[in-house]
């Protein structure tokens, strides 16, 4: 009866993992489809709490149980007051840390079931894979985490890292294989592997650019998914098998998803030909010729009252700025006015795909009023205004124009196309990828400089009074 | 080699489970839109956070006297939970924006 009961846990689980993650792909559905898959996640915690240890026949103490609650409070409180504090705009870096936490947890329970299981090389190559791709999910997390959250801006690159990190990748192979056939029991052995996991997991991630990173963090939490189904193999254990091979496929389609948003492989993010392009070009020094019109926030203010159609590209710019809100009253305002206003979304605008739709349902922008980059392409050449708010990278002709731009081939909203361009930024400095943008020195386009939410504001105030 | 051959006869089962369950993950996410794709991956994220299952069995079969695999244990069963819990709220946040449209 235990047994059973053990058994439709861990199906129920499984079945809610697969529903749940199914009504997340689509907007109406996807707030319950996660409430589903976390009610089958609460489901198998409390059903190995309860009903495990009756199944196997073990006696656990009571100061274990104790143990178990005690950490579990602990992570709820602490898990649950970060994720409802933290701001959307610093949603990517929480992702990865929080994922970089479920890789923390595979790699310290292959440290435990080492020497539990030398000797039984099956079970010792779950142990060691669980513990291998955790600690380099963990350590990768941490880096994109410091990061996106700025407090590691540049790509750090050691000499020739591909050559160094492909050599670290097969020493790590290497001993995790001579550990398993030898059945060596020195828990020096696993601690080497640990650490030199984790070093790859830094090594690995460190290279990359910050634009690159929710590749990245894509990519890491599929190596967890899969950490977690090793963990599954390991115990026989139903719902962390399909629970983590689930998030380790879908996770590797969604990251291919978004490397193909960016028009990026994935071979080129990992092995960095990105930041090598732009460092090149910025070396080469191509100048753009030209001059910058500037526009103060009257002249912005005049241009979209007179406006039949105004198309407003989101970037994260406005995000950094929290502009979200007083671009939403700007929206309203025009809308008033009879002027057709709509954004123009950006596959990858913000920091993730997705990210902007976020920030902007935030602040109540309605869902109808975002059009992605495919279906409102064709509109820009109606279109009276553009107002760029805070983009840049995603707006650059060079991405079409230019073969030697590092950024060539990637998809780009034609904002170009429109009678009138306002590029809302702080400054000349380059965007994300960090090349120059010719858009700004279009004669169609005036800047207006100064941070998205004051700038915002004061166009707001000029509107008003007209 | 025999080792591995009999692996895979013990396991065939899982093996067969492994396979279906990669087609269901890429199927499910196969035609999502981009809009989605940040609390998608930020409800992936949670799921994976069932390796926390894993930390409790771990600490559940553990030799009491073991203190330093006791501490292990809990700091995993801690770093799993956050996981979890932090991953599913923070995506009930995300998916509530949505939904407080006009």
């Amino acid at each position: 009866m235990e047994t059973f009961l053990l058994n439709l846990a861990y199906l129920v689980a499984s079945v809610g993992f697969i529903i749940g993650l199914k009504m997340l792909g689509s907007p109406k559905t996807a707030r319950k489809g996660n409430l589903i898959a976390a009610f089958g996640m609460t489901l198998a915690i409390l059903a190995t709490i309860f009903i495990y240890p009756h199944t196997a026949q073990i006696k656990v103490p009571g100061f274990v149980y104790a143990l178990i609650f005690t950490a579990i409070a602990i992570g709820t409180i602490i898990g649950w007051g970060i994720a409802v504090k933290v701001e959307m705009t610093k949603m990517p870096e929480l992702v990865s840390f929080f994922n970089g936490m479920g890789g923390a947890t595979a790699a310290l329970i292959g440290l435990l079931e080492f020497h539990h299981n030398v000797g039984n090389p099956g079970k010792m190559f779950m142990v060691i894979a669980g513990m291998v791709i955790g600690s380099i999910s963990f350590a990768g997390s941490m880096i994109a985490w410091a990061k996106l959250s700025g407090k590691m801006r540049k790509p750090v690159r050691l000499p020739s890292y591909n050559i160094l990190n492909t050599l670290m990748a097969i020493l790590i192979i290497a001993l995790g294989a001579y550990i398993i056939y030898t059945g060596v029991a020195n828990p020096a052995y696993i601690y080497a592997l640990f650490a030199l996991s984790l070093l790859y997991g830094v090594l690995f991630v460190l290279p990359i650019g910050g634009a690159d990173m929710p590749v990245v963090i894509s990519l890491l939490n599929s190596f967890t998914g899969l950490a977690a189904a090793f963990g599954g193999f390991l115990y026989d254990n139903m719902a962390m098998l399909t629970g983590g091979i689930l998030v380790g496929s879908a996770g590797t389609i969604l990251t291919i998803a978004m490397t193909k948003a960016m028009n990026r492989s994935l071979t080129s993010v990992i092995f960095g030909a990105f930041g090598e392009g732009s460092n090149a070009a910025a070396g080469s020094g191509t100048k753009i010729q030209g001059n910058v019109k500037e526009a103060g926030p009257s002249d912005a203010a005049i241009l979209l009252n007179y406006a039949n159609k105004v198309i407003i590209v989101p970037g994260y710019g406005l995000a950094v700025a929290q502009a979200q809100h007083v671009l939403h009253e700007l929206e309203e305002l025009l809308s008033k006015k009879g002027i057709d206003v709509k954004y123009a979304i950006h596959p990858v605008a913000g920091r993730m795909p997705g990210h902007m739709n976020v920030l902007l349902a935030e602040a109540n922008v309605d869902y109808d009023k975002l059009v992605d980059m495919d279906d409102i392409n064709n509109e820009f050449k109606n279109t009276d205004v553009v107002l760029v708010v805070g983009a840049n990278d995603v707006v650059n002709p060079a991405a079409k124009n230019d073969p030697s731009s590092p950024i060539y081939g990637m998809p780009i909203l034609n904002v170009e196309d429109a009678k009138n361009i306002i590029v809302n930024k702080r400054s000349m400095k380059p965007g994300y990828a960090g090349i120059e943008n010719e858009l700004f020195y279009n004669p169609k386009t005036s800047m207006l400089f100064g941070d998205a939410k004051s700038a915002l504001t004061k166009v707001v105030q000029e509107l008003k009074g007209m | 080699m025999n080792d591995i051959l009999e692996f895979f006869n013990q396991n065939l089962q899982m093996i067969y489970i492994v396979i279906l369950m990669i087609f269901v993950g890429v199927e499910i996410i196969g035609h999502v839109p981009a809009v989605l794709h940040t609390p998608l991956m930020s409800g992936a994220n949670a799921i994976h956070g069932v390796v926390i299952i894993g930390a409790i069995l771990v600490m559940l079969h553990m030799e009491p006297s073991n203190k330093l695999g006791m501490a292990i244990g809990f700091l995993a069963v801690i770093l799993g939970t956050l996981n979890v819990v932090g991953g599913f709220v923070v995506t009930d946040r995300m998916l509530d924006m949505f939904k407080t449209k006009k």
